[in-house]
C-alpha cells in the first residue's frame, strides 16, 4: 500500500529508544513506531517494512521477557536499516542452541503470554538480511540486524 | 472472502473495526503462539487465536493482518480493543473453539497459504 507520491526524505536518520520491561503490554511499541516511520515517512515497500517489523518485534519481545529491557539504536540510510539491541540481561550461554527452531528457555508464564515457542531467533534470521548475536553470561547480549531497503 | 463473511460464518460479534468489514481476506492462521504466527508471512490474512492480550494485536500489526478473531468466547479488555481500533484492525469474538472455527473457514474455501 504505497501512496502515490514518493517521500522526499531519504537522508540518514539515527534513533534511540529505551525499552522498559515492566509493562509487557508495551512490548512491541518501538517496532510499531519504526514500522510506521519506514512506511509513512520513508516510503519503503510494504513487504520490506514488514520484514523489519517482524525481526525487530521478536528482538524487542526477547529483550522484555529475558533481559529486563535495554536499549535500541537504529540507523536508517537510503540503502539499509541497522538495528542494535543491547541489554544487560543474563546472557545466552549457548548461542548455537538458542538459534535452533523450537529451543526455548521461556517459562510457562511467558508461554501463556503467547511467546516462548523457540522461534524468536529463527524468525529474526529469516526476516533480517544480516544477524549477529554477541552474548556474555552475566553481562548481557547485543543483537545487531540489518535489512536492505 | 471478506471480513464480513468470516463474521457470519463464525457467528461472531464485532468488537471494533465495523467499517472495515468489506476488507478482503485471502489467507488465515490459527495459533496461540505468536512466534509461530510471525514465522509465515501471508497477505491480507485473518488470525484466529485464543491469546487475549495486547501482543495478539501487536503481532497482527507487524504482519499487516486485517482481522483478529478471538475464539472460545474470549473477550479482550478495552485497552486491547483500542489498540486494534488505532491500527484499523477488525476484532471479532466467536464462541466456537479453535478447531471448529478453523474448520468452518477452511470448508468455506479459506486456506493457510503460508509462504516460507
Amino acid at each position: 500500500m504505497s501512496s502515490g507520491e514518493k517521500p522526499a526524505y531519504t537522508g540518514t536518520m539515527k534513533l534511540h529508544y529505551d525499552v522498559n520491561a515492566s509493562d509487557f503490554s508495551k512490548a512491541g511499541v518501538v517496532s510499531g513506531e519504526v514500522k510506521k516511520l519506514l512506511k509513512v515517512k520513508r516510503g519503503v515497500p510494504a513487504e520490506v517494512v514488514r520484514n523489519v517489523a517482524i525481526a525487530m518485534y521478536e528482538a524487542e519481545i526477547n529483550m522484555v521477557i529475558h533481559a529486563n529491557g535495554g536499549h535500541i539504536d537504529i540507523e536508517i540510510t537510503e540503502k539499509e536499516i541497522t538495528i542494535i539491541f543491547a541489554d544487560k540481561g543474563p546472557g545466552i550461554p549457548d548461542i548455537a542452541k538458542a538459534q535452533q527452531a523450537g529451543f526455548s528457555t521461556a517459562c510457562e508464564n511467558i508461554r501463556s503470554l503467547g511467546f516462548g515457542a523457540g522461534m524468536g531467533i529463527p524468525n529474526m534470521k529469516k526476516y533480517a538480511d544480516f544477524l549477529d548475536i554477541k552474548s556474555e553470561v552475566g553481562v548481557g547480549t547485543t543483537v545487531t540486524m540489518k535489512i536492505f531497503l | 472472502m471478506t471480513v464480513s463473511d468470516i463474521k457470519d460464518l463464525l457467528e461472531a460479534e464485532v468488537l471494533c473495526g465495523e467499517e472495515f468489514l468489506s476488507n478482503h481476506v485471502h489467507t488465515a492462521c490459527g495459533s496461540d503462539m505468536m512466534s509461530d504466527v510471525l514465522a509465515y508471512v501471508k497477505d491480507q490474512s485473518v488470525l484466529l487465536t485464543g491469546l487475549c492480550n495486547p501482543q495478539a494485536i501487536r503481532t497482527a500489526e507487524m504482519m499487516d493482518i486485517v482481522c483478529v478473531v478471538f475464539v472460545r468466547g474470549k473477550q479482550p479488555d478495552e485497552a486491547i480493543v483500542e489498540l486494534a481500533r488505532e491500527r484499523h484492525i477488525t476484532l471479532l469474538s466467536t464462541e466456537l473453539r479453535m478447531f471448529a472455527a478453523c474448520g468452518i473457514l477452511y470448508e468455506a474455501g479459506l486456506r493457510g497459504g503460508a509462504k516460507s
